[in-house]
């Protein structure tokens, strides 16, 4: 009597093993010459992390930075729109209005009295960056963001503004990506003359 | 007592000297070899390895000792402790105890005064000591899987004890043509016998012996390809999951010290010893020879101890029942044919060569050995089993 074999089971057969395969030996061989191969092939792929620093991507979602307009004045207008695209709800701003006598302020409505973000609850998924209408606020290629206490890890505005200025002037600027619609204020947008960008590009191109 | 001490002063001092020598590299020697190691790993796979600790990371076997040697020292509520306490040092004293035969360099097969490369010279049981001794490592495994009180070490220990007495058949087995062939079981006189030209070497003609006791003395190290005894994946550390610290120290140092003396082995026995092309005859007493031959003889060493490292990241581990089909179906038949072919050329007193033909008997013992490992491979998986009960959606009255 033979077993009925079953329609819904897939029945597989082994491989059948000839005798040169049973003795091992030449599967042994061939292990030690895959072994040997690479003990010799002289490309480690080991990172020597803290002596070689590895090369991050320029779009690289690291440590926000807040960038300055070309008068050197806080480029954020403080509209919100970060801190409420923030998921994390890491983003805390007080707006306030520009002093109108001041001749350095004074093609400025309205801009932030204080700007924190408190790297810790940061999530890092840049929607702060593609909600910014004016390209204020975009995230750098710093990594190693390290801190003893949780005060120090919560960043003002002239600690964000101090990223700027390492980040701009080390060549570690990040790339803009187009990710999102550029809003009429972008410089991107103005400097580009092409409107917003193609649609599809982007998350909410 | 002194006029006595005196007497025996002049042959006592070099064994005192080699019983030093030992005493200082071995762990010295398990520390590196446990870094050299990491290294062989590291390169096999494609990485660095240590390289923090000093130029090349050359202290980090240093670093590794002192950490493992300031470590505390946990015993277990559940073990019997005088018995957890004795197998580590036990496992450790045998594995070095089989060095007390080991040239670990050339030996002059008479005797002289001054200091010799081996602690007993002229024991004239030495291979069968250096064996039975090795035997002895298993009690340590066991009574470290007994004393821990614990399933999965018993586990380990059982399976150790398993591996060896199925292996040390073959090992036996590879050895007996090695002997018969010098005429005696002293290890020095074995590797006198191997003088001469480079053909004279137990690996050109008993190369099937020399697989063979690879094999098993690779088994009785319990090293990876055949390391049940410790297997991760299923024991958790094996027989050494309730050790630490210096203990579990004590358990490698002996795993190392197995190593070392399995690739002596196999270098004296089949690999012509201190001997090589241009390097050959009696040992001279010069100063210069001797440490040209420690050379020599340290070099097939190292070369061999490579091997073994290689072969852990080449091979995969053993199923149970395929590392017994292995000793009992595989390398017993081979080492008995090997045995007689030996023992057909010493009787008839054939030309040596002749010997050199049991390389076909090398193919042709495996053909026949792998034929019924196919048999017994291919056989369909029904057979021999109960019919699997056939289930029908008809409704029979």
């Amino acid at each position: 009597m033979t077993t009925k074999k079953q329609k819904t089971v897939k029945w597989g057969e082994e491989p059948k093993i000839g005798w040169v395969e049973a003795m091992y030996l030449p599967a042994i061989a061939s292990g030690v010459a895959t072994a040997l191969k690479h003990a010799f092939s002289g490309k480690p792929t080991t990172r020597q992390y803290p002596d070689v620093e590895p090369e991050i991507p320029p779009n690289y979602r690291g440590v926000h930075r807040l960038n300055r307009d070309e008068a050197g004045r806080v480029k954020c207008v403080a509209c919100y729109m970060c801190q409420t695209a923030c998921p994390a709800n890491c983003i805390e701003i007080i707006a306030a209005p520009a002093p109108k006598d001041d001749p350095h302020w004074k093609d400025r409505d309205k801009f932030p009295e204080t700007f924190t973000i408190d790297e810790l609850r940061c999530i890092y998924c840049g929607m702060c960056e593609e909600a910014c209408p004016v390209d204020a606020i975009e995230l750098t290629s710093i990594y190693d963001l390290t801190g003893m206490t949780r005060a120090e890890m919560v960043f003002d505005k002239e600690k964000l503004l101090s990223v700027f200025d390492e980040t701009s002037t080390t060549g570690k600027d990040p790339i803009r990506t187009h990710r999102g619609a550029l809003g009429p204020a972008s410089e991107e947008a103005a400097s580009a003359k092409q409107g917003p960008p193609p649609p599809g590009r982007g998350r909410h191109g | 007592m002194i006029e006595y001490f005196q007497q025996i002063w002049p042959s006592l001092w070099p064994t005192l000297a080699a019983i030093g020598v030992i005493l200082a590299v071995v762990p010295v020697l398990g520390l590196y070899i446990t870094f050299i190691e990491r290294k062989v790993a590291a390169y096999i796979q494609d990485r660095l390895g240590p390289n923090r600790v000093g130029p090349f990371g050359l202290f980090q076997a240093i670093a590794d000792g002192i950490k493992l040697f300031l470590k505390e020292q946990t015993i277990p509520d559940h073990v019997y402790t005088f018995l957890y306490f004795v197998a580590p040092t036990f496992s450790l004293m045998t594995a070095m105890f089989a060095l007390v035969v080991m040239p670990f360099g050339p030996v002059p097969t008479e005797y002289k005064e001054g200091f010799r490369y081996i602690v007993a010279p002229g024991i004239d049981i030495g291979i069968l000591m250096m064996i039975a001794i090795s035997s002895l490592s298993a009690y340590g495994i066991i009574l470290g899987g007994w004393a821990s009180n614990n399933k999965y070490s018993l586990y380990g220990a059982i399976r150790s004890c398993a591996q060896f007495i199925s292996y040390e058949i073959p090992l036996g087995l590879s050895i007996i043509g090695v002997i018969a062939a010098a005429g005696s079981l002293n290890i020095e006189q074995i590797v006198a016998a191997q003088g001469g030209s480079m053909l004279n070497w137990n690996m050109f003609w008993q190369p099937l012996a020399l697989i063979i006791f690879f094999t098993s003395a690779l088994a009785e190290t319990n090293r990876l390809p055949f390391d049940l005894p410790e297997c991760e994946q299923e024991l958790v550390g094996g027989f050494h999951t309730e050790y630490g610290g210096i203990k579990f120290v004590l358990f490698f140092l002996a795993e190392y010290t197995h190593v070392v003396t399995v690739s002596f082995l196999t270098s004296l026995l089949f690999f012509g010893g201190w001997h090589f092309p241009g390097l050959t005859g009696p040992v001279d007493a010069s100063l210069g020879g001797m440490l040209l031959r420690t050379f020599v003889l340290v070099s097939k060493v190292s070369m061999v101890v490579a091997f073994i490292m290689l072969l852990r990241w080449a091979l995969p581990r053993f199923r149970f029942d395929q590392l017994m089909g292995l000793a009992w179906k595989g390398l017993i038949p081979l080492g008995i044919v090997n045995l007689l072919c030996v023992a057909v050329v010493l009787t008839f007193d054939l030309p040596k060569h002749l010997l050199s033909f049991t390389a076909l008997f090398l193919v042709v013992g495996a053909m026949i050995s792998a034929r019924n490992l196919q048999s017994t491979i291919n056989r369909p998986r029904s057979a021999g089993r109960e019919p699997a009960p056939v289930y029908s959606s008809k409704v029979t009255a």
